[in-house]
């Protein structure tokens, strides 16, 4: 009670009687949320370990909802049509010898590697131990045979916004590959199937969904993400002012 | 001095004749219905950037990012602009002060029993703690939301509390405001009092007891005011 009211009060139509209340509530909820934000690294960890262990055993999916260690589908247009062996088609060009296109079916044909690492993206998440399984990227550059001038690669997507770009250097790595399977399963539509970009050391926007196209360019020119602000040599833990360890 | 809302509300129903009372002014009600488009913006586009089925159906990850963040800034101005109004302001006052029977209410409703028994003014306990609880929850939201827009300005480990508070707040939220909704689809009267500003006698009776008695009692000794001309921030419905 506040003592102003204390000498005979008044009937006080205006509800200014009483404790506020209300403000200690607004502000206690303001202090938790500093802390929250202060103590939340930690915090977060533990919650969403526990949570990824119930989701694994939750029937309903409903705990996909709370926030946790899992994939989230993130796309930048619209719509992305749905291709298959029948109208998929990845073609390699750009400053090489010999242009390719190719088909599911061809990609399958070609010699095959599996990684198993955990995947990193930028925003936050971190989905432990998923195997990604494909064609590594060096392979297609070498059958296309790779100019002397080529120093870098353009990825387009069939999504028709989304592109990415590494250095060559970069692109021959033994964990850059160009997958059609992860989790052991053909990648599904909403994970960038029937073929995505697995980039191993790097954050996820790097990987890009539903590949369509490599160009070998002279420079390497920013991708999607990357025109808006996050760093082109996007290293796991040594990037985007972020510090997570390494994936590889 | 009582609140020009309800003096507003006694002048439109000069002794009695009236058959409805003067809830809230227009100015207070524009705000709500603001803030509610704003805050339906915010979390439509919040849920399809953060629930999977309708993040594949929507896509568009930049647009809507852009509307979640410009919404969930705008949907504090709507407040910020009414508080020129008197009314809005002494509805606040109201919101932010607990009494006796307040406490009784909340009680009451915790442990399942009838409210109605137990006195009100014009807000209830639970409209009270309603609204302190989204008002400090909201600016937890803002702040951590901003964080997260300007993640440059952060430490790493701040951006990861922040966007832990803000997930987890986002949920708590989201179930607290469905829970505000759901009280309205429960209570007609209360709903046209929101939509057109009155409501019946019988509902003040029955709810907001104290409310009632105060604006007969103000209506009671209020000759003078009626033709003081002060003038109202209320437009008629």
């Amino acid at each position: 009670m506040s003592t102003s009211h204390s000498a005979a009060p008044p009937p006080d139509p205006g509800g200014r009687r009483g404790t506020p209340v209300g403000r200690r509530v607004l502000l206690g909820m303001v202090g938790l949320g500093a802390v929250g934000v202060v103590a939340g690294g930690p915090l977060q960890r533990l919650v969403s370990d526990s949570i990824d262990t119930v989701a694994e055993k939750d029937p309903t999916g409903l705990s996909n909802l709370l926030p946790g260690n899992r994939f989230r589908y993130y796309s930048v247009t619209s719509s992305v049509p749905e291709r298959d062996e029948t109208n998929y088609r990845l073609t390699v060009d750009g400053l090489v010898d010999k242009p390719m296109t190719y088909k599911l079916s061809d990609l399958a044909g070609l010699p095959q590697h599996r990684i198993v690492k955990d995947v990193q993206c930028v925003t936050g998440w971190r989905v432990p131990q998923t195997p990604f399984a494909g064609v590594r990227l060096s392979t297609l550059l070498d059958a296309a045979g790779v100019a002397p001038e080529g120093k870098a690669i353009r990825f387009t997507c069939f999504d028709g916004v989304y592109t990415e770009s590494l250095t060559m250097e970069q692109a021959r790595r033994s964990d850059v590959m160009v997958a059609t399977s992860m989790e052991d399963k053909p990648i599904t539509h909403a994970h960038g199937g029937p073929v995505r970009l697995y980039v191993a050391p790097m954050y996820f926007y790097k990987s890009a969904k539903w590949l369509s196209g490599i160009t070998v360019t002279e420079d390497v020119k920013p991708g999607y993400w990357e025109e808006l602000g996050y760093d082109v040599d996007a290293w796991v833990g040594r990037s985007n002012g972020r510090s997570d360890a390494p994936t590889v | 001095m009582p609140p020009r809302s309800d003096r507003a509300a006694a002048r439109e129903n000069p002794s009695g004749t009236g058959h409805r009372l003067l809830r809230f002014t227009a100015a207070v009600r524009w705000v709500h219905h603001a803030t509610a488009a704003l805050a339906g913006v915010c979390v439509i586009t919040a849920a399809c950037l953060y629930v999977g089925p309708l993040a594949e159906l929507v896509g568009r990850r930049r647009l809507v990012t852009i509307v979640h963040e410009w919404s969930g800034v705008a949907m504090f101005l709507p407040v910020l602009l009414g508080l020129a109004s008197r009314a809005l302001r002494s509805d606040l006052t109201r919101l932010n002060r607990f009494e006796d029977h307040d406490r009784r209410w909340l009680w009451a409703a915790v442990r399942r029993r009838r409210t109605s028994d137990i006195p009100s003014g014009k807000f209830n306990g639970g409209q009270k703690a309603y609204a302190a609880w989204t008002a400090g929850a909201g600016l937890v939201m803002l702040g951590t939301g901003l964080m997260l827009w300007f993640p440059q300005l952060f430490a790493l480990s701040l951006r990861t509390g922040a966007t832990f508070v803000h997930d987890w707040l986002a949920l708590a939220v989201a179930v607290v405001v469905a829970a505000h909704i759901g009280k309205a689809v429960g209570d007609p009267e209360a709903r046209r009092g929101m939509w057109g500003g009155t409501v019946s006698r019988a509902w003040a009776d029955r709810e907001h007891r104290l409310w009632r008695a105060e604006l007969e009692d103000h209506s009671a000794h209020s000759g003078s005011d009626r033709s003081s001309g002060v003038p109202e921030d209320s437009v008629r419905p």
